[in-house]
């Protein structure tokens, strides 16, 4: 069925002004936050969720690097020093960087696509409030006899079943947050559907809109994966199975097969809506149209499609058949050729722009130079013979760690500041922003460069204590982590002065090279952002073609 | 018919069906976890978010069918409707991918290498030598002890004519809906569910012979897992589906739905398709070859 038919409007249906509509906010503390329907207070409620788990996985964080600030055992126990890894990167990669894309989705996407909210509002609120008791729940594991999760965040067995009681509630609180994200992901998808404005064509949506679409579809076919994999565990634990155990006729190995099945998409839904905010915001601040628009969705299309095929890279060292280790190579290798199109693209958008460097966009450009450093570590890891190598090393801890954190943290930042004044209506502090980014930046670098020279030097990841030649680089390394979690502080400042301090107000154009339907609003935008739809033509898309 | 007369789109108001929900899902979930871990009211805590669980579903669904048959939702929520289902279904096929992926790893693979095949070569000769690859298996320690398998060609056989059966009478339901023939309507959609049902007993029937006598277990190795695990969670989505037949015929006998209009049926329908064809994956590949 065509998306006009659903719609009876006529042509001059007016582009919706901020004055008229009736906005029927709810009014109360529970009928605004606890019942709603309103994709932005259900973007609101994700993004500060995920800010609070951001600084629950930075400590956890912290905790880390002061235990490896020295050789030695100073500050916490071994054990626990384990369940902080596997916490923080539970934390981090399902209490953090998921919700916050899913905040972003739920403010942008409507107002991308010209919709009046999200297709399926009242879902909308449920996959929002799963995740507090779900996060609840695995942090209660902490204060558990027996310890929260300690196995890595990977769960592999047989190790992972040997957690004491707290074992089934990860499990279970890990079923949750799938089943929040699949919730999630369906709405997005039937949004971005179903819920375009007449006119607004597959191929002149907004790249975040696309990058989402696509995300929403790598979550809906992996956290089943994942589910079914935590349910192995389980029924191996409690109930007896031996699916992972090879004295019944089953292999660990397999767990790490499915797990990484899921693993491998799961960092791409992580980074691939970052793709969509940078190729958002360069365009804007480089004041040209995004070099290769449809290049960019189609390298978009191709690396999910590629992150199916290349999940053993994680496993080159497990004693894979040779032909195994070959394939997942090649297909990882490969990945490289989309992504190194994006990066390109990005470039080349900025290649003679008239360029100015407010926060989003310095965030951005940070973005570019930084994730590109985690990609080529990618490229290096992706080599099986040298991974016998660098595998399970701070090498693997620096390359990933360059792509989520100036790489999808960064973005997330970037997005954050771009559309600030557009979901508050106010303008945050543009001196405090760029010290947030300096801070940050110089920080970050401190904190996972010299883990590539521990790792290629030897030292293991997840190991509480280390032999004293990685001294220097674990120390200064700490520093950085230290400066880098105090920096955010910084995040925090200019968010909370932006929503309740400042006094300058922010226009509905907020950025003068903006293009795309978000900006035809006021800042904020109304309750329900667009009751009839608006009017797409060149002038409202984001991506309209160069002139040539 | 758009909710308010000058808008175009639909957008409902607050609900407090999903905190309930979550309320319902948390209390059931951490009393599993605690279940298992052999706490004894955790039974009885299950339970009650088990029923919370049901009372939030009666609800928001009553809600949703309440504005659906006073005629609030336009052909866009209906499309948003149909998408929702079809992707809802399309990761309950990667769910059960999911074990089946388990179980073809575990033939293909897993089990010949511990026999000693490819790469398999020195565990086999270091660890269980003697070990050799046979399917069914439950593993080179025989854990559980030895078991008997369910033939196919008997009670499991059965079934799969019920099953697809079931999916024949579901459609001559929907033929039936489409003619607005209220009679044929409601007895097909009994006849379906009564299938489940049945086909549900005859599980719970193979259930017990696989314990109490062929030996059969969750524990019999990793035929005994992936047996149970496949077959109990289709088991599990037989009986939901079944139950969702149930309260669609309930709603058929009370005059919901028309010919052009009942998105709720086709969904239930759809799930039932979707069960339908899990099952012929499990006959093929659990119980024939
Ligand atoms: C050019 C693209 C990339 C390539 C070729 C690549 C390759 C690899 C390889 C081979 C490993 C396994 C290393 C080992 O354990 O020995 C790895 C680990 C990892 N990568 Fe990437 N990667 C790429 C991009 C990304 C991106 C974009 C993300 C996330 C946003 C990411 C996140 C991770 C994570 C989290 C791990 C470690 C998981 C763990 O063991 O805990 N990678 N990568
Ligand atoms: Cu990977």
């Amino acid at each position: 069925m065509s998306i006009e038919s659903t719609h009876s409007h006529d042509n001059d249906a007016h582009p919706a002004a901020p004055g008229d509509h009736h906005d029927h906010k709810p009014t109360g503390f529970f009928n605004r936050w606890l019942f709603t329907t309103n994709h932005k207070d259900i973007g609101t409620l994700y993004l500060v969720f995920a800010l609070i788990m951001f600084f629950i996985g930075g400590g956890m964080a912290m905790v880390i690097r002061a235990e490896l600030f020295m050789p030695g055992l100073q500050l916490v126990e071994p054990d626990f020093f384990n369940q902080m890894t596997t916490m923080h990167a539970l934390v981090m990669v399902f209490g953090a960087v998921m919700p916050a894309w899913v905040g972003f989705a739920n403010w942008m996407i409507p107002l991308m696509i010209g919709a009046p909210d999200m297709a399926l509002p009242r879902m909308n609120n449920w996959s929002f409030w799963i995740l507090p008791f779900a996060f609840t729940m695995l942090l209660s594991t902490l204060f558990m006899d027996s310890g929260g999760p300690a196995a890595g965040w990977t769960l592999y067995p047989p190790l992972s079943l040997q957690g004491g009681q707290s074992f089934a509630f990860v499990v279970f609180a890990i079923h949750m947050m799938g089943i929040s994200s699949i919730m999630g992901s369906i709405n997005v998808i039937a949004t971005i559907l179903n819920m375009r404005a007449p006119g607004m064509t597959l191929l002149r949506m907004p790249l975040f809109v696309w990058t989402w679409l696509i995300t929403a579809y790598l979550l809906i076919a992996v956290m089943p994966v994942l589910a079914g994999a935590v349910t192995m565990l389980l029924t191996d634990h409690f109930f007896g199975t031996s699916f992972f155990n090879a004295a019944g006729g089953g292999d660990p190995v397999m767990f790490q097969h499915i797990f990484w099945f899921f693993g491998h998409p799961e960092v791409y839904i992580m980074i691939l809506p970052a793709f969509g905010v940078v190729s958002e915001i360069i365009p804007t601040f480089a004041r040209k149209p995004l070099f290769g628009y449809a290049a960019m969705v189609f390298a978009t299309a191709s690396i999910a499609f590629l992150s199916f095929i290349v999940w053993a890279h994680h496993m080159f060292t497990v004693g894979m058949p040779l032909m195994g280790e070959l394939f997942f190579m090649y297909a990882t290798m490969l990945i490289a050729v989309p992504t190194g199109v994006k990066v390109f693209n990005w470039v080349s958008t900025m290649w003679k722009g008239s360029m100015t460097f407010e926060t989003p966009m310095l965030f951005a450009i940070g973005f570019v130079v930084l994730f590109t450093i985690g990609g080529l570590s990618g490229l290096m890891l992706a080599i099986a013979s040298v991974d016998l190598q660098y595998h399970d090393t701070y090498f693997v801890v620096a390359h990933f760690h360059y792509v989520l954190v100036p790489g999808a943290v960064f973005a997330l930042m970037a997005g954050t500041y771009y559309w600030l004044p557009k979901w508050t209506g106010h303008m945050y502090s543009e001196t405090w922003g760029k010290i947030h980014f300096w801070v940050s930046t110089i920080s970050v670098n401190i904190l996972f460069f010299p883990q590539h020279y521990l790792g290629l030097a030897g030292m293991p990841r997840r190991i509480p204590d280390y032999s004293t030649q990685f001294a220097d680089f674990n120390m200064i390394s700490s520093i950085g982590g230290f400066i880098f979690g105090a920096s955010q502080l910084i995040f925090v400042g200019v968010i909370v002065h932006c929503v309740y301090k400042s006094r300058k107000a922010a226009q509905g154009l907020v950025w003068e090279g903006g293009k795309g339907l978000e900006w035809t609003l006021s800042s904020p935008p109304p309750y329900h952002s667009f009751n009839t739809p608006p009017l797409i033509d060149p002038t409202t898309i984001s991506h309209p073609e160069e002139a040539h | 018919m758009a909710h308010h007369a000058d808008d175009q789109y639909y957008v409902p108001h607050g609900t407090k069906w999903p905190i309930i929900g979550s309320l319902g899902m948390i209390t059931m979930l951490a009393s599993a976890a605690y279940w298992v871990n052999d706490s004894t009211v955790a039974p009885w805590t299950f339970l009650a978010g088990a029923l919370i669980l049901i009372y939030m579903v009666f609800g928001w669904f009553g809600e949703v069918i309440r504005e659906s048959e006073s005629g609030m939702y336009n052909d866009q929520v209906d499309t948003s409707f149909r998408m929702g289902m079809l992707w809802f279904i399309f990761s309950e096929v990667m769910f059960f991918a999911c074990f089946f992926g388990a179980l073809f790893y575990a033939r293909v693979f897993a089990v010949p290498w511990l026999g000693g095949e490819g790469t398999g070569a020195y565990t086999n000769e270091l660890l269980w030598r003697g070990y050799e690859s046979v399917w069914p298996t439950a593993g080179p320690d025989q854990l559980g002890g030895s078991f008997q398998t369910i033939p196919a060609f008997g009670v499991p056989f059965i079934n799969t004519l019920i099953l697809l059966a079931s999916g024949v009478t579901v459609t001559l339901a929907h033929h039936a809906l489409k003619k607005n023939n209220r009679g044929a309507l409601v007895s097909w959609l009994l006849a379906t569910v009564l299938l489940g049902f049945v086909f549900v007993f005859f599980q719970i029937e193979e259930y017990k012979e696989a314990y109490q006598h062929l030996g059969l277990t969750m524990g019999s190795g990793i035929y005994g897992s992936t047996f149970f695990m496949l077959t109990g969670f289709h088991g599990m989505h037989v009986s939901l589906g079944a139950i969702m037949l149930l309260v669609i015929a309930i709603r058929c006998m009370r005059g919901h739905f028309n010919p052009e209009h009942h998105f709720g049926f086709e969904a239930v329908a759809w799930y039932w398709h979707f069960v339908d064809v899990v099952w012929l994956g499990l006959f093929v590949f659990v119980y024939v070859y």
